[in-house]
């Protein structure tokens, strides 16, 4: 089998924080089979090559969220990513854009982590239901309005592809915003206006400068620039409302 | 080292972990919760189960039928009232989660769905669409949220576990961004790792399912039971092992071989049926459909792939794009961006892979363990639910229903406890610093991880398959305990201390020998087939005169595992014989007169 392999060079920003300045490019060239992703190039290199090789993975399938990178300047999950869609050229693999690195290829997503903690990302009830009063009714339209934003898997590609967070670490960004907008869109929900706040604070949708690019590598088309915009509508409809009404306006 | 202490410490943070944090927290707010996690939350394994969780919702289904199929699926080797216990309990735990947002598929009236899985005799499979884990996993780390009491150590592995007494009272973790060790004193613990399916070869599951709870529990004397019984899910892309969940065969997929014949109406499960019947054909249990293919393939009748060897294949055309888009399409997706194939024009191949452990750290009905104050819920444990052959759909709920059970148990021993003696649990921790330091820091290493972990999976497969005989299993058992002796000898080029994962990737091929060894000692030990263990070597027949009985593995430092054998829980089916299709329903028949 292996005569049959073809080689790629696969170059990968490494950073070891422990003994380099800053992080710096290394190639390995790596033998290759059509179905092989990029993720399992770099596997590859850590089992043959340098067991230091530092990256976060899982599943394999898209769906856990895990194997971020930028290739060739990217954001990808590199486990549906294919090495055979850029052979014979190099290849390279970074770290996720506009997180501080951790080590080679992890970057610290502790940042992300607190962003979705602060949207109250559960249900408040509208109208609490006991459990043998059984399961809430929700029409196909009641469903449909929230099913989408519901896919996210918190994989953070859109803060990588994201130029206002890249500028400004605090912005909320796409992801935490588009699962804002899931338990808002939600009929068993009733915490929109508690929600507003933060949708129209200094960290809120006003960051956005409606580049789009985080709908455009969302690998689960979740279309968070589409929850950004919806909100920015909201928040203003809010603001003006607010003069009108002590209560405010949302929902 | 850092000192933490807390009231209930929960290794593994996925659907099983999180349950439990809820009911802590939901039982008493002043209980401080530590929620451990190797990972963060939602990358945990149960975000990549597909097809959904079982739990009775239609007025012509009951508790009763729900109990059956799951015992009979089992091959009796389940804890009959422990299964008594689930039934009543999951349609509850299934609407609880639906109030906590989980997005279930629903129908036009409004009402959660439920779809048809195998071995199940009426649709009882609540879904969101094919991506049923993912939701039920962020529905439950999301919500867990709420709760303040709950803090998260993500991205902390776990060691080890203290004890004093014979109470388990903390465990030892590092922090992975540094490297750093902590002891974190409770005086409950609950393991919720997870299953152990990657010391198999090829497998459905993710990087992380490595059986490290299992391998912590074992180590401090509790038994691994029912190891012997691993899940051949049939439908598996080649290769990968990566999932095409058992709900294409739920809503309408065919099972064909090269001549394109639905072969499953040859293993009893036959008559053929145009549309899917509850029970019959390709909505078969999983050890069944297996076991089929292994046959078909022993008889030339598989197809046999270039790149992909030998393959069956799975054929949903018939069904048609718009509904494969609106019902399944996470597989639709998978089968695009993987195999470069349109599932609506082309069928696609498949075989069987590694899915699931059916075995674990052996508890009680109430999610104890022999160590007072340890807890396992989940695929890492044994409460007794699936027997010998898990049912699809049982696991879900089993996270939710036992999670629930083991938070509110640990809940009540940390309130009615006294702490441990903190200086004599220091020393405990500061030895396993030592020990796991020394893994990386020792310099006259020479075998490689990666190869040990292949070498590993290769003879669990060939030793531990879908059908087994003595000769192999004996390699098997030989070839691991070799394994073991090289371990000593690892190298680990890695030996910094921010985000070693070399070192842990280590500490887990260390914990996956120790569960392999269980495994493969449980299996040559039982000298039957029953459900998913299967012998050609002059035990084809189950056995319930001398084995309807649990395998209990107990560890045994530096040799092999000693096996006992436990006695089962039988309430009110007797072991009868197991069959599917019309021969199935004609049993059912049979039963439900005799009741009459």
């Amino acid at each position: 089998m292996t005569e049959n392999l073809k080689i790629i060079e696969i170059e990968v920003l490494r950073y070891n924080p422990e003994s380099d300045q800053e992080p710096h490019l290394e190639v390995y060239s790596v033998p290759f089979s059509d179905d092989m992703s990029v993720l399992q190039g770099v596997q590859y290199i850590k089992d043959n090559f340098d067991g230091s090789l530092t990256f976060r993975w899982s599943c394999r399938m898209a769906i856990c969220g895990s194997c971020g990178m930028m290739i060739n300047g990217i954001p990808k999950l590199s486990c549906e990513t294919f090495l055979r869609d850029y052979y014979p050229d190099r290849i390279r693999v970074e770290a996720m854009a506009h997180f501080p690195i951790e080590k080679d290829l992890v970057v610290d997503l502790s940042g992300f982590i607190e962003k979705l903690e602060s949207i109250q990302p559960y249900i408040i009830p509208k109208e609490p239901r006991s459990l043998d009063q059984g399961e809430y009714i929700q029409s196909p339209k009641q469903f449909n309005d929230y099913i989408q934003f519901t896919s996210c898997i918190n994989c953070t590609l859109c803060y990588a592809a994201c130029p206002q967070f890249g500028l400004n670490p605090d912005f909320i960004g796409p992801g935490a915003i588009a699962l804002l907008h899931r338990y808002n869109m939600d009929s068993r929900d009733g915490a929109a206006a508690e929600r507003m706040e933060l949708v129209a604070s200094e960290e809120g949708v006003f960051n956005c400068s409606a580049v789009g690019y985080c709908s455009e590598v969302c690998p689960k088309h979740v279309d968070p620039a589409n929850a950004v915009n919806i909100n920015k509508t909201n928040a203003a409809k809010d603001y003006f409302l607010r003069f009108l009404s002590p209560k405010g306006g949302a929902k | 080292m850092e000192i933490i202490k807390t009231d209930v410490a929960i290794i593994g943070a996925g659907g099983a972990g999180l349950r439990a944090a809820i009911a802590v927290a939901e039982s008493d707010p002043g209980l401080k919760v530590a929620l451990i996690s190797k990972v963060y939350p939602m990358r945990s394994h149960t975000v990549a189960a597909e097809g959904g969780a079982a739990g009775v919702k239609k007025p012509t289904d009951s508790l009763e039928y729900h109990f059956h199929d799951t015992v009979g699926g089992g091959d009796w080797l389940c804890e009959q009232d422990v299964v008594e216990y689930f039934v009543s309990q999951a349609p509850v735990e299934l609407t609880q989660l639906e109030h906590w947002g989980c997005p279930w598929s629903r129908t036009e009236d409004g009402h959660v769905n439920v779809r048809a899985f195998g071995g199940m005799k009426i649709e009882r499979t609540w879904f969101a669409a094919d991506k049923s884990g993912f939701h039920i996993l962020h529905t439950l780390f999301q919500t867990s949220i709420k709760y303040p009491s709950i803090r998260r150590f993500d991205e902390h592995f776990c060691v080890d576990l203290v004890e004093e007494d014979g109470r388990c009272l903390g465990v030892v973790v590092i922090e992975t961004s540094t490297g750093e060790f902590s002891l974190i004193e409770a005086k409950s613990v609950i393991i919720a790792t997870g299953g152990a399916g990657r010391v198999f070869r090829e497998s459905t599951l993710g990087g992380i399912v490595t059986g490290d709870g299992m391998a912590l529990a074992y180590r401090h004397g509790v038994a691994l039971r029912d190891m012997e019984f691993v899940q051949y899910h049939p439908t598996c892309m080649p290769v990968t092992g990566l999932l095409f969940t058992e709900a294409c065969r739920g809503e309408g997929g065919y099972l064909v071989n090269k001549d394109g014949y639905r072969y499953l109406q040859d293993y009893g499960l036959g008559p053929l049926q145009e549309k899917p019947k509850n029970k019959y054909m390709e909505l078969g249990p999983r050890d069944r459909l297996s076991q089929a293919f292994f046959f078909e393939k022993q008889q030339g009748r598989t197809i046999e792939h270039p790149t992909l060897g030998s393959v069956v294949h799975l054929d949903l055309r018939h069904l048609g794009e718009a509904y494969l888009h609106e019902r399944l399409p996470l597989i639709y997706e998978m089968a695009e961006t993987f195999m470069g194939i349109d599932p609506a024009k082309q069928p696609i191949p498949v075989r069987p892979g590694v899915h699931y452990t059916m075995g674990g750290i052996k508890v009680d009905g109430r999610c104890a363990t022999s160590l007072q104050g340890l807890y396992a819920i989940g695929e890492c444990a044994s409460v007794g639910l699936h027997g010998a052959n898990r049912l699809g759909s049982n696991s879900l709920t089993e996270l939710l229903v036992f999670g629930k059970v083991a938070g509110v148990e640990a809940a009540g021993n940390a309130k009615s406890s006294a702490p441990g003696n903190s200086s004599n649990l220091l020393e405990q921790a500061k030895a396993v610093e030592q020990r796991a330091t020394e893994l990386k820091t020792k310099t006259d290493g020479t075998e490689k991880i990666a190869v040990i972990r292949k070498e590993m999976a290769q003879t669990m497969e060939e030793g531990c398959g879908i059908y087994r005989v003595e000769k192999t299993m004996q390699a098997t058992c030989d070839k691991l305990a070799e394994l073991r002796e090289r371990f000593k000898r690892i190298n680990i080029d890695d030996k910094s201390s921010v985000f070693n994962t070399e070192w842990l990737t280590a500490i887990e091929l260390d914990n996956q020998l120790d569960v392999a060894l269980s495994m493969a000692h449980s299996a040559i030990n039982r000298k039957e087939s029953r459900g998913a263990h299967q012998r050609l070597d002059g035990y084809e027949k189950r056995d319930d005169v001398n084995f309807l009985k649990h395998s209990e593995a107990y560890y045994v430092a530096g040799g092999v595992p000693r096996i006992a054998l436990g006695d089962v829980k039988i309430t009110k089916s007797q072991p009868a014989e197991r069959v599917y299709g019309a021969a199935g329903e004609k049993a059912d028949q049979e039963r439900k007169e005799s009741h009459d």
